[in-house]
């Protein structure tokens, strides 16, 4: 058994929240000069350098990336011989949000009741995932997602007969719909399996996965592969405005399904995929 | 092609300008995004007045970051348009020249451009550090309770944005893509 001391939270959740929106990671940041590189648009190659510029400017102004800081999405796992002492770890998580957001000037974007829609000047609640695992570790993973490409993002509920390519059928239907509203170069995460809910779940974490790695499963791997071949030939192009670079990554998480059912998740996010990890 | 315009933008000129143009914008815009374009267009139906004339200028859909000490604002990047579709036509027809965001519109939009000769155009989504070294003073005019949703008058100097719908109906988002696609 260890104890962990829930301040210790606050202050990760506050810092990283600082941190991812005004530096994305290596690995997506990595991704702009290649693209900039495979770029055969005019247009597109000058946006992929505004995004490269817009990055150095972020970082070394500490001006975020985009003014849409996000909703906090938080992944926690904790070990299962974790003992938290000093408050409620919910609570805990939303202090660290608070303090990010209102010390690093992010902007506040939640809204306290979807339909009143009354700005809870904080930007908490954080949406919470939680899962036990072994050992004693804490890791908290921090995405903050922006909404205009959160509001392209879609859930389909394919029949097993469907199979493999009803799943890429879904997956460019919803890049396609999304077009220039979810900011592309875009960065696709698809959960398949599960339930309604888990396969949404996975679509999420699959956006928080290191962008150069592939999935473990073979088939999956070269899906993703596939995926990103087709996003890349519906010439949508940076900023939607034509061109060889629609996506950045796609990246696809699967888990066991009911024999009557195929769900399948499109989390898109756009270029600004923030995601950052740390354990305790 | 290229070119540069002072604000406000008058008709004769934003008939001018046609899909594909890039554009760098020096003058004063106003920012309204989803709760400032709700409230703007419940005070039309209840018969009331604008708090800002609109009438000839640029709105651009715009939520900014806090400005640190020391600086006019934070990250100033487009929000997505289409959820200002349901209120767009209105202000147009009322007189609006046109609006800064990213992402498609509706054909009812896209029906009063033509119909006002007004304009269109996306800004870099995604790019709002870049974007905000362009805006040189912003001031709260409206609505100063909404927080990063108020309306301010924003003073900018070679703002680059793209022409996506010109006033004859052209439409950049329609046709760009096809001659990537494979």
């Amino acid at each position: 058994m260890r104890t962990v001391d829930v301040a210790r939270v606050t202050d990760a959740v506050r810092e990283m929240c600082i941190e991812v929106n005004h530096k994305l990671s290596p690995d997506m940041a990595g991704k702009f000069p290649e693209a900039r590189e495979r770029e055969e648009s005019p247009l597109g190659k000058q946006i992929l350098g505004q995004l490269i510029k817009n990055m150095e400017i972020a970082q070394a102004e500490m001006i975020p990336i985009c003014q849409d800081t996000g909703m906090a999405v938080v992944f926690l796992e904790v070990g299962q011989d974790v003992h938290f002492e000093g408050g409620n770890i919910e609570d805990a998580v939303n202090e660290g949000v608070r303090r990010g957001y209102v010390d690093g000037y992010l902007r506040k974007s939640v809204v306290r009741d979807p339909l009143e829609r009354v700005n809870t000047g904080d930007n908490t609640p954080a949406v919470i995932h939680y899962s036990i695992v072994p050992g004693e570790q804490v890791k908290i993973t921090l995405a903050p997602k922006g909404f205009g490409s959160e509001n392209m993002s879609r859930v389909f509920m394919l029949k097993p007969a469907q199979g493999i390519e009803g799943v890429k059928e879904a997956v460019l239907t919803a890049v396609a719909d999304a077009g220039p509203n979810a900011c592309p170069p875009m960065v696709v995460g698809v959960g398949i399996g599960g339930t309604f809910e888990k396969c949404a779940l996975l679509a999420k974490k699959a956006l928080t996965r290191d962008v150069n790695v592939r999935s473990q499963i073979p088939y999956v791997a070269e899906l993703e592969t596939e995926l990103l071949d087709k996003i890349n030939d519906l010439g949508l192009g940076p900023g939607g405005l034509g061109g060889r670079v629609t996506a950045l990554n796609v990246a696809v998480e699967t888990y066991p399904t009911h024999i009557a059912g195929l769900p399948v998740a499109v989390n898109i996010c756009c270029h600004v995929n923030r995601h950052i990890s740390r354990v305790l | 092609m290229d070119r540069h315009i002072t604000l406000p933008l008058s008709e004769a000129e934003a008939r001018t300008l046609r899909a594909g143009d890039y554009v760098y914008l020096t003058g004063v815009l106003y920012t309204a995004r989803d709760a400032a374009h709700k409230r703007m267009y419940d005070a039309l139906k209840a018969g009331e007045e604008l708090p800002v004339d609109l009438r000839g200028q640029l709105v651009y859909y715009l939520g900014p970051t806090p400005a640190r000490p020391g600086h006019v604002i934070g990250s100033a990047g487009p929000t997505t348009s289409s959820r200002m579709d349901k209120y767009a036509p209105e202000l147009l027809d009322l007189g609006l020249r046109g609006m800064v965001g990213k992402g498609k519109r509706t054909q009812a939009v896209i029906d009063a451009i033509v119909r006002n000769g007004a304009v269109y155009f996306a800004a870099v989504g995604g790019a709002g550090a870049l974007l905000s070294k362009c805006i040189k003073e912003a001031e709260v005019v409206a609505y100063d309770d909404l927080g990063t949703e108020a309306i301010r008058r924003l003073r900018v100097e070679e703002l680059p944005v793209i022409v996506v719908i010109d006033s004859e109906g052209n439409n950049l988002y329609a046709t760009a893509a096809e001659s990537w696609k494979r």
